[in-house]
């Protein structure tokens, strides 16, 4: 008998649950100086020279250029959840740049890419990725993957 | 200077994995300092304790716990918390009651006993936490960051593993010249190439580990040093506990992005940079007047971003300095004369306060083997979790 998990957000409100390529990060911006959050900042404008705005949803850039990576070779920490009866897997870190933004924002990379297949300057674009599963629970996130290696 | 307050005592227990209670090793550690000022603890009119957190609750809440341990005799008390910024924030509480005239003698005390393994955020669910959630969503442990600003100084500057290994290689060497370092063995690049890699480009040796140990200094006003007998201290001249500017522009532990520069722009200087520029402008003295500087390495990468970000060079020439000699004991300015961390390994709340020790020890020209020729001024420079900056500038 099959059993069906729930697709959750890992974080309620960080990204659509759009799937393929209308996916996207979900940051806030201010609607008095057009400062940009993510993670969201839903309560208040953190510009200091801001008299403070609304801050509305907004959907952050698809595409951004590698800025620095790395990789994870020893499982991290709780609340990092993994299964300690399966080897260990190192994943890729990838912090991003994005350019209309002008921020970096880090996300795991879309498993199977390792640190050799990337540069700093790389183009990558977010899609929706798993970051873990439990017995009812798909837990959602967002990945980063390479434009040309896009399969 | 009318700034300025006196190190009248340093002391240190030594830096390792001994299995016991982070009270008994500052306990050990104020003691030394109090005998090294000549000073009766019951001549302490304040303590200030950096606190000793695990799991994310204090336990002991280190100020009182060490005004028990010392035997309770009434001192005023204050206990601080920055993460690896909370030796400087300890010192930076004692000189402004010492500078407000509340205290003459100040103890400063920070002492930890570190649990194996990655730091990690206390338990339960936390999702409000930004540094519960980088390792919950994306398993970014602290070395994970050290890879990325590795990786980004090799594609942005040119620098190799092998310079990253020579930092090790180096304060390896000065740490076999310190007996309150953990490590006290030279460490070949071969062996640094051999471990074991943890976060790409980084390897083991490349990362510092975590330890047992505990640091104490005693702090007073000028004028009582001067009624001590003591005509000549090691002064304190500044201590830069400043936060970052909006936007901050670099990615930093714990952040998953960082703030957006699309309608504000950036500060010219990092916030690093910032941390050492605050200490410089209250000391009145500049990069070309220090002697020797204590930076906190917590990986070897990270050890040639603070030459740049103390002014001893400019962007992208760290591995340069590194490469010329110019920051090993010896050259025109020793950088961690101590081992820094690569040879002591942290122990969080103690780490800020040792390196104000080797200043103090080095000013004095009593660091021994390691000694700094002429040292005259001296600046330690690190940063907490969350953008909590420390630097402190000590002269004689
Ligand atoms: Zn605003």
């Amino acid at each position: 008998m099959t059993h069906a998990r729930t697709r959750t957000p890992v974080v309620a409100g960080w990204f659509t649950d759009a799937p393929g390529p209308d996916f996207r990060l979900l940051g806030t911006r201010c609607t008095a100086c057009a400062s940009v959050f993510f993670p969201r900042e839903d309560a208040f404008c953190r510009n200091p020279g801001c008299t403070g705005g609304e801050l509305a949803e907004v959907p952050l850039s698809q595409r951004g250029r590698v800025w620095s990576f790395t990789d994870g070779r020893y499982r991290p920490p709780s609340p990092y959840v993994s299964d300690p009866q399966v080897e260990w897997e190192p994943y890729v870190l990838v912090a991003v740049e994005l350019a209309a933004e002008r921020m970096v924002v880090l996300g795991q990379a879309v498993p199977g890419v390792s640190a050799a297949d990337l540069a700093v300057g790389m183009e990558v674009e977010v899609v929706p990725g798993v970051l873990n599963e439990d017995a009812d629970t798909t837990w959602t996130t967002w990945h980063w993957r390479p434009v040309e290696v896009a399969a | 200077m009318s700034g300025d307050i006196a190190v009248l005592g340093a002391g240190m227990h030594p830096w390792g994995k001994w299995g016991r209670s982070f009270v008994e090793y500052g306990t050990i550690a104020a003691r030394a300092a109090l005998t090294d000022a000549g000073l009766d603890w019951k001549q302490v009119q304040s303590v200030v304790g950096a606190d000793t957190v695990r799991g994310g609750y204090p336990g002991h809440v280190a100020g009182a716990t060490f005004a028990k341990a010392l035997g309770w005799q009434g001192a005023r008390v204050t206990s601080v918390y920055a993460a690896c910024a909370s030796g400087a924030q300890a010192i930076g509480a004692a000189r402004a009651q010492i500078l407000a005239g509340l205290a003459d003698v100040v103890l400063v005390v920070g002492a930890d006993a570190a649990p194996k393994g990655f730091f990690a955020p206390a338990g339960g669910e936390r999702p409000d936490d930004p540094d519960w959630l980088r390792f919950r969503v994306l398993g970014a442990t602290n070395p994970a960051y050290f890879g990325l600003y590795a990786r980004r100084r090799m594609a942005l500057h040119g620098d190799t593993v092998d310079d990253f290994a020579q930092v090790k290689v180096k304060n390896a060497a000065a740490g076999t010249l310190n007996p309150n370092a953990r490590y006290r063995r030279t460490v070949s690049a071969e062996e640094v190439a051999a471990s074991a890699v943890v976060a790409d480009p980084l390897r083991l040796l490349d990362i510092c580990a975590t330890s047992d140990g505990a640091a104490a200094l005693v702090l007073t006003s000028m004028d009582f040093a001067r009624r001590h007998g003591t005509t000549d201290p090691v002064r304190i001249r500044a201590v830069s506990t400043v936060t970052p500017t909006f936007p901050r522009s670099v990615l930093d532990l714990p952040d998953i992005a960082t703030d957006s520069a699309a309608s504000v722009e950036p500060a010219p200087h990092s916030f690093r940079a910032s941390i050492a520029r605050a200490a410089y402008e209250e000391a009145g003295i500049g990069p070309e007047d220090v002697s020797l500087a204590e930076v906190y390495d917590l990986s070897t990468a990270l050890e040639l971003e603070w030459y740049e970000d103390l002014g001893l060079c400019g962007a992208g020439e760290g591995a340069k300095l590194l490469r010329d000699g110019t920051t090993a004991l010896g050259g025109r300015i020793p950088v961690n004369p101590s081992g820094g961390l690569a040879s002591f390994g942290e122990a969080v709340p103690a780490q800020a306060i040792a390196q104000v020790c080797e200043l103090t020890w080095q000013l004095r020209g009593a660091a021994g083997d390691r000694q700094v020729s002429g040292a005259r001024a001296g600046i330690t420079a690190n940063q907490g979790l969350f953008g909590h900056g420390s630097s402190v500038v000590a002269v004689r």
